[in-house]
């Protein structure tokens, strides 16, 4: 890779790809950390005040590596992608500023009461330091999401003379259909990625035959959440954003399928290796016109396939963003999967004495977050070759006097930062998972003792 | 509007420096004045709870910037590459290094942590000083209007500027004399015992560092930026800010000889907030000056579209006031000095 392009998207990819493993994990437990602190209320059991300010603990840990991530995906739109800046920074510094104003500082304030201020607040004060966590990091999620969903679908904007894209319409900017589906599907992968973590740790408590009771609730707790999360990420959010995508940007469609010619009645593929040079699917594991039922609830409606589009429109890593998208919809499968069986194993009373399916859902934990990947993956490799889509393309955005040099030198200094920044973490939740819920006194993440002397 | 947004921006940014100024400053005298793990999670604790917070308001001020001066977000940060994303590291490592410190009890983890706080916060006080150095001095637009500068070339003010010479360097140097005084004089708020005595010799020593630094500074940089001069003739009332400034750092010396560490602190608030208003009001129009003044962008060249600076205002008051509501209520019950506990075993 001598062209700044290909450095400039790699630098993207990777530093969005690793801050995204924090805010999933945040946005996941921030729920559950309300449903946890919403039983303390009421029940006034003191259990379940303590599986909140364990789970607090970790959700500290993950938030601070979240956050120092975080800072350098803002900067990067000006310093990589500065001609993107440029042209449409009237319409996404919208959704980028509202995201810093309402929801980060909503979110680091409140964290600190939630970690810090236990005694202070009383029970209803804690709670409500709980819910103001979860509306932060939720709304900082909309926001993105929504400047997202505009590079995938612009509206409210217009074009003046200049080229420059400036905003027309505040309402469409932030209400956006596409956002809509989009954000939904987002944080159910959040969630679900919260469920399969809770619900992992407790495994493994159960497993290892400590912390019982609490590794019975956070089973629980992760299985009757991550049921509903892992059906709802299907459908219908799945489904919709498939059709948005049908309707919008059929060429991805196309691409994301595997499907080289357009055809009525087009098959769903289950597994198959794309063939670019002889344009066909080797090996295809197939459901006839699924595909065609799927996008137009139609069996024999006709699909356009990449043969139906000119080929600068393609996305240009159709290997990667087929298997991206395959790899997405078969581990959302498996999730329902599990998940099912484990609630219907919960509902007979089974399931804390199961060693097999605690296992199954201990191991499950790095799944979901290769599914958020994959996901995401998908969107932005579909959304490909432009930057935005139908406006401005990708080899058109990057900053036109950052050379490939500098670019590989600042992506070699984020692979060694992140690398070590990744190692330390999961040394620092595994000593939270190993002290446990029961290790009280130790006041781990405060800094020290905070008192007003006077 | 542009002229409205450039205030709110420029706004936000001193209401960061003033913030964030005080937990780098703190970072950077961290090893001087705090010899004991006790001591140290004393620094530790004055910062370690507001220290995102503070934070956000870089965060938030770059999203306003973004968003109210694209080109110059994008010309600005595409040409200072380099050094932001030192900076980004850097503040990588300080904010790691205050949240991991104190999860691990060992004879090797806390000094690490410790010095790796200290050496970021110092030298991203540099580096803050030697950015805001390069903006005053101007930087080599062309009629794209990009550029790109490397970290130094030979040190001179010529045409082809580096990050780094000789008068961005100096302006480091006194960006770290002066968050050190300010973090010193935090750090003496919120301690007690020796800790305390320590910032209040160090924040007392600075004091004449930062006023004969203050001093140069400004003369030299009426010579390297004409339109600061311009500005203050041109409107006297702005002269209002270096009278602030003025007022702040000898305020800082009265206080600290009264040993009201409160007012100190917040009359060295009054210093940086004079400071970098002066410099901003000594800009304007100017966005981002260039070397060759008819590439400089402005205020008007560089805004976004009207509508949207419009819409914004909107909901970027309603926003600040629940920030302002938050931040009172976080200091309000953090007032007062910090007490840690003598033995923490697991700590
Ligand atoms: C746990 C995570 C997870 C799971 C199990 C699934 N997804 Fe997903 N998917 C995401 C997490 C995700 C995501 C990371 O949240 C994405 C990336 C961007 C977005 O909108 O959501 C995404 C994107 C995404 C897109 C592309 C949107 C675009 O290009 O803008 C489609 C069509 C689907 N999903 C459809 C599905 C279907 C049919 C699933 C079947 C079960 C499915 N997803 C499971
Ligand atoms: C956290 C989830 C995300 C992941 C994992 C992700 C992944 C990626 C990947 C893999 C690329 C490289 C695509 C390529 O070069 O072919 C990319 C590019 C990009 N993404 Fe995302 N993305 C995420 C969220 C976002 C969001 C929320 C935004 C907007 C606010 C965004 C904006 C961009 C931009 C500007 C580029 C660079 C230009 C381009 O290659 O199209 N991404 N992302
Ligand atoms: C280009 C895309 C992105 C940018 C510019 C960005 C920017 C940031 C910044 C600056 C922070 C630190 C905030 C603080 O100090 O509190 C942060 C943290 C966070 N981001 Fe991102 N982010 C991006 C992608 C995403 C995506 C795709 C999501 C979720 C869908 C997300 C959700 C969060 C959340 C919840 C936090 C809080 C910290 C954490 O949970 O780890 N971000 N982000």
């Amino acid at each position: 890779m001598e062209h700044a392009l290909g450095v400039h998207r790699l630098h993207f990819a990777f530093t969005i790809t690793f801050h995204y493993i924090f805010p999933q994990l945040t946005m996941g437990l921030a729920l559950l950390i309300v449903y946890l602190k919403t039983k303390a209320l009421r029940t006034n059991d003191e259990h379940y005040n303590r599986a909140t300010r364990f789970w607090a603990r970790i959700f500290g840990i993950n938030f601070a590596v979240g956050v120092v991530t975080g800072i350098p995906m803002e900067f990067q739109f000006g310093t990589n992608w500065a001609a993107f800046s440029r042209a449409a920074g009237g319409v996404i510094g919208q959704t980028l500023a509202m995201e810093g104003v309402f929801s980060f500082f909503l979110e680091s304030t409140f964290l600190g009461l939630l970690l810090f201020g236990d005694k202070k607040l009383g029970r209803i004060g804690h709670w409500w330091a709980a819910f103001l966590v979860w509306l932060g990091s939720w709304l900082s999620g909309y926001f993105i999401v929504a400047t997202n969903a505009w590079m995938q679908y612009p509206t409210g904007h217009r074009v003046d003379s200049h080229g420059q894209i400036e905003l027309a319409n505040f309402w469409q900017l932030v209400l956006n259909k596409w956002v809509m589906w989009e954000y939904a599907h987002t944080m159910l992968g959040a969630v679900q990625t919260g469920c399969f973590v809770m619900a992992a740790v407790g495994a493994f408590y159960l497993l290892t035959q400590r912390h019982e009771s609490y590794g019975r609730t956070f089973v629980k707790s992760g299985v009757l959440v991550g049921v509903v999360a892992a059906i709802l990420q299907l459908f219908p959010t799945g489904d919709e954003q498939g059709k948005l995508i049908a309707d919008h940007q059929p060429v991805t469609l196309a691409a994301m399928e595997g499907l080289f010619e357009s055809q009525k009645g087009a098959p769903v593929v289950l597994i198959g290796q794309p063939d670019l040079q002889k344009r066909r699917l080797d090996n295809p594991i197939q459901i006839p016109d699924m595909l065609s039922f799927l996008t137009y609830r139609e069996w024999k409606a006709n699909v356009r396939g990449l043969d139906a589009f000119p080929q600068d429109q393609w996305p240009d890593m159709i290997l990667l963003l087929y298997y991206s998208y395959h790899v997405m919809v078969g581990l959302g499968t498996i999730f329902i999967a599990v998940m099912l069986l484990a609630a219907l194993m919960l509902w007979r009373g089974k399931l804390y004495v199961s060693r097999g399916m605690l296992w199954a859902l201990m191991v499950c934990v790095p799944l979901p977050y290769i599914a958020n990947t994959a996901g995401w993956m998908t969107a932005e490799l579909g959304r490909q070759p432009w930057l935005i889509y139908g406006l401005m393309r990708t080899a058109h955005g990057v900053s036109p006097q950052v050379g490939a040099g500098n670019a590989w030198f600042t992506l070699i200094g984020f692979m060694g930062l992140y690398t070590v920044l990744g190692i330390l973490w999961l040394f620092l939740v595994y000593r939270e998972i190993e002290d446990g819920p029961e290790s009280e006194e130790v006041v781990h993440s405060e800094p020290a003792v905070v008192e007003a002397a006077d | 509007m542009g002229t409205l947004w450039f205030c709110l921006v420029a706004m936000m940014l001193i209401v960061y420096v003033l913030l964030d100024g005080f937990d780098l400053g703190a970072g950077a005298i961290h090893l001087l004045v705090a010899k004991t793990d006790e001591e140290r999670r004393q620094v530790l604790a004055s910062v370690g709870p507001v220290w995102d917070g503070n934070e956000v308001w870089l965060i938030a001020a770059g999203g306003t910037l973004f968003f109210g001066f694209p080109a110059l977000y994008a010309s600005g940060f595409s040409g200072f590459y380099l050094p932001l994303m030192i900076v980004l590291w850097l503040l990588i490592f300080r904010g790691i290094s205050i949240e991991f410190r104190n999860h691990v009890t060992s004879r090797v983890w806390h000094p690490f942590w410790d010095f790796l706080f200290s050496a970021s916060s110092f030298l991203l006080a540099v580096f803050f000083g030697a950015a805001l150095a390069n903006v005053v001095r101007g930087v080599p637009l062309d009629s794209t209007g990009y550029f790109f500068e490397p970290l130094w070339t030979d040190f001179r003010l010529g045409e082809q500027t580096g990050i780094l010479d000789w008068y961005t360097i100096l302006v480091g140097v006194l960006a770290l004399l002066v968050l050190v005084m300010h973090g010193a004089l935090w750090v003496q708020m919120k301690t007690t015992g020796a800790v305390n005595q320590r910032s209040a010799k160090i924040a007392s020593n600075v004091w004449w560092g930062v006023l004969i630094l203050t001093a140069v500074v400004t003369v030299i940089t009426f010579k390297v930026q004409p339109q600061v001069k311009e500005n203050f003739v041109t409107w006297p009332l702005g002269l209002l800010f270096p009278f602030l400034a003025i007022a702040g750092i000898v305020g800082v010396r009265f206080e600290l000889v009264k040993r009201d560490e409160r007012k100190a602190f917040f009359a060295s608030c009054g210093y940086l907030a004079g400071m970098l208003a002066s410099v901003v009001f000594g800009l304007y129009p100017l966005v981002l000056p260039a070397r060759n003044p008819i590439y400089s962008l402005t205020v008007s060249s560089a805004k976004a579209g009207d509508y949207g600076l419009k819409v914004g205002i909107v909901w970027w008051t309603f926003g600040i006031l629940l920030v302002a509501g938050y931040f009172i209520y976080t200091y309000r019950s953090l007032a007062g000095k910090v007490v840690v506990a003598k033995n923490q075993t697991h700590l």
